[in-house]
């Protein structure tokens, strides 16, 4: 190959390599793009590491990004092409290496170690088009978490575990697995992507950034990764209100005593007079579905908002299945253990009566009747849920009193636009009587948090 | 100023900043490209020390723009000082109101503020713009134009290009989303929390005092600490003074006695200290 279409094909790498960002909604630009380029130019390729660093510090804005941006280099970029040179290990060889990289935490060996794992474990069917590699199969076969206890003696009879840190170690070493899986899910995305095409693996087996992750779709470790950024997003949040709160507090002429004051000026109104606004916070209500459906939704609002409770004066959270009851006494004591926020509310409060799934209808009526009190002229409400009513009332005139008796309601549904009405869905019915607004990721909700709450 | 990412990181070591692959590369990009640097993190990792560390190595004046809430253009850019130019229009009664007029609006009376610091003069300088996202929007237009072109207007003396240009270096903590159109102009950098073995250089560093095992079981305890879901999970800062305070109080090992009594100082909010205390089986006695 000639310098010239060395040139070419790295160009080529690098414009494939933005578009799989653009494609994970990664804004980039060509002057970026440029920039990149001038970058590999100025680090070379010798490093990969470096690459990588230099490629992030051009091509990426925020810190949310990373992780995709990661994802998609390994492909563009991969460490190796085709197999390990060595011979296919077998598993209990393969198991013995891997205990002791974890014991020395070698992260070199660990990482040779996943490609050869995924080499001699990980492949699966045998004509073209059907087979492939399988981060899932080799993890099953090779079993990392069941090396724990093992790693864990070897560590603490070599004395390394000795005093306080060591009952951190089983965290450690568990924190150890987990990275190597990572990296075996890796070897056998760009074993698969070698296969199959760059493109299509970067655009279907990279996971999205958390915060553009669909609630009702998302699983567990995704779910636990979006209650880590409850805080930031909260706190980020607490300095956009109080910015608005400033702006809405100036600005606004109070003609009368303008034009009072401009009397001791001969009638020329020499200094505007503002209008001061009472510093009332406002009161905010929450009442969230919480049925399986949309738990992780639900979940993640709630903590939002708590984390915000110092915003307002009072913050009160209602759940309900087919039936309400107050959990914001729960919520406080939950701020600390947020995982478990959603076993304690059905354990604890009675949000559901002999049936599991979700009344609309029933749960409304009850909060209009008993918790009518609740709303004042001062409250914000705020129903969380996806308006599906398993074919029942859907008990509209419910919803209109409880809009009559606050200040405003707002719905935010996590269901795509599209899907409201469908099926069961009463999402239309609502719609006609509170805004409704689309709340399927967390960035979603951080915009409508930041635009609805009241200031 | 830098020839290779191993001489950045080298010569950051020297005045003692300990820099990851990370920040070396990005440096040496920001250097090379000669474009600003943007860096974000969790606060006490050193995103302002970076920049002073640059200045040092670079043998360059470090002007500092700390921004605020309401810092405007007369904070940032330049102002005239309207009391001395009263001043000279009273010393002069005589002269005709044109001859005072182009005094009054020369260099003499200019109070240069940070950003028109940095671009005049010939020697080196490092620009710190430090909380960027604590200045109002209005602000970040200021920067726009300043970080791309690097020149300044002043309507009554014209345009003030960089003779030689600033390295810029602009941090935030992300308490508000900075516009697109300013990270567009940055390189970005993300400073997370560093390494094990990273962070135990960077406690024998700067807390000499600390013998290797001690630094090793204290690095390892806060690690621990940054994977719970905590409020305000402890940074290197903390783990600095963590280690500082083990140093006064003579400790020489962490044992639960010790670390229960200075918990307090790595964690700032009493739940956390709760739920640390909790899950490091403190209260197991």
């Amino acid at each position: 190959m000639t310098a010239d279409a060395a040139t070419t094909d790295l160009a080529a790498r690098l414009t494939g390599f933005v578009a799989a960002l653009r494609a994970h909604g990664v804004r980039i630009g060509t002057g970026e793009t440029v920039d990149a380029a001038r970058a590999v130019a100025a680090l070379g390729l010798a490093d990969r590491a470096v690459l990588r660093e230099g490629l992030a510090a051009t091509l990426l804005h925020e810190t949310g990004q990373r992780p995709v941006f990661d994802a998609v280099f390994d492909l563009y970029f991969p460490h190796a092409v085709g197999g390990p040179a060595t011979e296919a290990a077998d598993r209990e060889e393969l198991r013995d290496r891997l205990a002791d990289a974890l014991t020395a935490d070698d992260r070199a060996m660990l990482a040779r170690l996943a490609v050869e794992a995924v080499d001699g474990l990980g492949g699966y069917g045998g004509a073209p088009g059907s087979d492939g590699w399988s981060s899932y199969q080799t993890l099953e076969r090779l079993r990392p978490q069941t090396l724990l206890a093992r790693v864990r003696d070897e560590l603490r009879a070599r004395g390394a575990g000795a005093g306080f840190a060591d009952r951190l170690l089983e965290d450690e070493i568990r924190r150890r697995i987990e990275a190597f899986r990572a990296l075996v899910a890796a070897e056998a995305r760009r074993r698969v992507a070698e296969r199959r095409g760059r493109e299509e693996i970067a655009r279907r087996a990279v996971a999205p950034t958390a915060d553009r992750v669909d609630f009702l779709y998302a699983g567990k470790d995704r779910l636990a990764e979006l209650r880590r950024t409850v805080q930031p997003l909260a706190r980020k949040l607490a300095t956009r209100l109080a910015a608005r709160r400033r702006r809405a507090a100036r600005g606004s002429v109070d003609l009368r005593r303008t034009l009072r004051g401009s009397l001791s000026t001969g009638g020329v109104p020499m200094r505007p007079v503002l209008r001061r606004r009472r510093p009332a916070r406002p009161e905010l209500v929450l009442l969230c579905d919480v049925s399986g459906s949309v738990a992780g939704f639900s979940d993640f609002t709630m903590l939002l908002v708590q984390a915000l409770h110092d915003q307002f004066t009072k913050v009160r959270v209602f759940a309900f299945v087919n039936r309400v009851d107050e959990v914001t006494g729960l919520l406080v004591h939950g701020a600390a253990d947020p995982e478990g926020l959603s076993a304690r509310i059905h354990g604890e409060a009675a949000v559901a009566a002999w049936h599991g799934s979700s009344d609309y209808g029933v749960a409304l009526g009850e909060f209009a009747e008993r918790y009518a009190r609740t709303l004042t002229p001062r409250t914000t409400v705020f129903v969380l849920g996806d308006a599906r009513t398993n074919r029942s009332d859907p008990n509209l005139p419910a919803v209109r009193a409880i809009a009559r008796r606050c200040r405003r309601v707002h719905w935010l549904n996590p269901e795509p636009r599209a899907q409201w009405g469908t099926g069961d869905s009463a999402a239309l019915a609502y719609a006609d009587l509170v805004p409704m607004h689309e709340c399927r990721t967390a960035r979603q909700l951080g915009t409508l948090v930041e635009r609805l709450l009241p200031v | 100023m830098f020839t290779s990412v191993d001489d950045v990181s080298a010569r950051l070591a020297e005045t003692g900043y300990l820099a990851s692959p990370a920040v070396a590369t990005t440096v040496f990009l920001a250097d090379r490209l000669g474009k600003p640097l943007l860096v974000e993190g969790p606060a006490g990792v050193g995103k302002t020390e970076l920049a002073k560390a640059v200045a040092q190595v670079a043998g360059a004046r470090l002007v500092r723009l700390q921004c605020y809430e309401g810092v405007d253009e007369s904070r940032a850019l330049y102002e005239w000082n309207h009391a001395k130019q009263l001043l000279r229009i009273s010393a002069g009664r005589d002269e005709t109101w044109d001859e005072t007029r182009t005094d009054i609006f020369s260099e003499e009376f200019l109070l240069p503020r940070p950003l028109l610091t940095a671009i005049r003069g010939d020697d080196p300088k490092v620009l710190l713009i430090d909380e960027t996202d604590k200045a109002d929007v209005e602000v970040e237009g200021l920067l726009l134009e300043v970080l791309s072109d690097f020149q300044v207007t002043v309507p009554e003396l014209g345009t003030i290009t960089a003779a030689r240009r600033p390295f810029v270096v602009l941090t935030s903590n992300a308490s508000r989303e900075l516009s697109e159109a300013l990270r567009r102009r940055c390189l970005f950098l993300h400073i997370g929390f560093p390494d094990e073995e990273l962070e135990r250089r960077i406690v024998r560093l700067k807390v000499p005092g600390v013998d290797e095992a001690l630094a090793a079981s204290l690095v390892r305890v806060v690690g621990a600490l940054r994977a719970m879901d905590l409020r305000k999970v402890p940074s290197v800062a903390e783990t600095i003074d963590w280690a500082r305070t083990l140093l006064a109080l003579g400790a020489d090992t962490l044992d639960e006695n010790v670390v229960r009594d200075t918990l307090g100082v790595v964690l700032k909010h009493q739940e956390d200290v709760l739920k640390a205390s909790a899950k490091l089986d403190l209260d197991a006695l």
